[in-house]
């Protein structure tokens, strides 16, 4: 397995709280891969410290051997949790930007997905539904031809038929060159697109492993398994 | 004929067992190409990987052959696709008398509600 993404004892504390714990990991390309977690079990803060927003306390990094940073960035398409799109903005302004932004941008596609998912191209942002500004920010992500998609939460807004339309997306960007990274709780509904999956719990990893050796050996879905790890 | 994926077992299996019936129903006959591993992760919505194995496993097994450049085709063996046919059959016919027996019906009995409704079905 070649090491597109690779952590050594990755660590990151805010003050007291360690948000990542000593985290080893390695992800190959060609993967789709869940990165499932309840609420603050370090996922955001994973996908920051991989995006550089956040440095790390301690531990090591790299993506496609770079420290996250100009070179990795230009390899990395990330979604974020959050909207960070200017509302003044059009969506055909954004996709501008985007395709001037990032040399691996395909505006042919991007406005493809508009069009499937029936979002005009002359709206202003300000006046898109929260769902519409997610599903906009998820293609624009998906328009790159990037080596490592980081999702922060990419489905937990939008309805399930549009849902639907983003795990097909997903699957019909596969390549054997790109790894897609999922963070999520609706596992249910990603369980089999995924080849890969990660729990992490209060900023450790718990399990690394494929969705069909879970099943084999628990005789359990991925969605049942994770509810019997993380019960309550 | 759509792909019905249960929860709790390898997708993988599951999708061997669904290749080979639409190999028996004809859907994919006798030395027909079947559609590349991308339409067919998209059709059933799964991981192109998972799909990939399936079909590396149905390679293996004989009931299809690729050719290097223009893709997998069904095997032409009617021989070979009759055997996986029966071989389904009684998987299913084992389901069905695991469950009889569970509700606690004889064999005498099973095969009287068979002759039955296979009367008025054929009708």
């Amino acid at each position: 397995m070649n090491k597109l993404l690779e952590c050594k004892n990755l660590s990151k504390y805010f003050g007291p709280v360690r948000a990542l714990d000593n985290v080893t990991l390695t992800i190959g390309s060609g993967r789709i891969v869940g990165l499932l977690g309840p609420n603050a079990s370090g996922k955001s803060t994973f996908m920051k410290i991989c995006n550089d927003l956040l440095t790390p306390s301690s531990g090591e990094i790299r993506i496609a051997g770079f420290e996250p940073g100009v070179e990795s960035k230009k390899i990395v398409s990330y979604l974020p949790e959050r909207n960070y799109l200017n509302d003044w903005m059009k969506v055909s302004d954004i996709i501008s930007f985007f395709d001037d932004f990032y040399a691996d941008f395909n505006k042919e596609k991007a406005y493809d997905m508009l069009n499937k998912l029936n979002i005009q191209a002359e709206d202003r942002l300000k006046t898109l539904s929260k769902g519409t500004k997610e599903k906009v920010q998820l293609i624009l992500v998906m328009s790159r031809d990037a080596q490592l998609y980081l999702l922060d939460e990419p489905i937990g807004g939008v309805d399930p038929a549009a849902r639907d339309y983003i795990l097909e997306t997903i699957i019909r960007n596969y390549n054997e060159n790109a790894t897609v990274i999922i963070s999520t709780h609706l596992i249910s509904d990603i369980e089999k697109v995924l080849d890969d999956v990660i729990f992490i719990k209060e900023g450790q990893i718990v399990l690394h492993k494929t969705v069909d050796e879970i099943r084999e050996e628990t005789g359990k879905s991925v969605d049942s398994l994770f509810r019997e790890v993380f019960r309550c | 004929m759509g792909w019905e994926l249960k929860t709790d077992r390898p997708i993988y299996a599951q999708l061997i067992e669904q290749i080979e019936l639409r190999i028996c129903a004809g859907i994919y006959p006798p030395g027909s190409r079947i559609p590349s591993v991308r339409d067919l992760a998209q059709e059933a919505s799964v991981n192109p990987n998972t799909m990939q194995r399936a079909l590396a496993k149905l390679e293996e097994d004989g009931l299809l052959y690729s050719h290097r450049t223009s893709g997998r085709f069904v095997t032409e063996d009617t021989e070979m696709i009759r055997k996986t046919r029966n071989k389904l059959a009684k998987e299913q016919v084992q389901v069905f008398l695991k469950k009889m027996k569970d509700l606690g019906f004889e064999y005498g009995e099973i095969l009287s509600i068979i002759s039955d409704l296979a009367e008025e079905m054929m009708e």
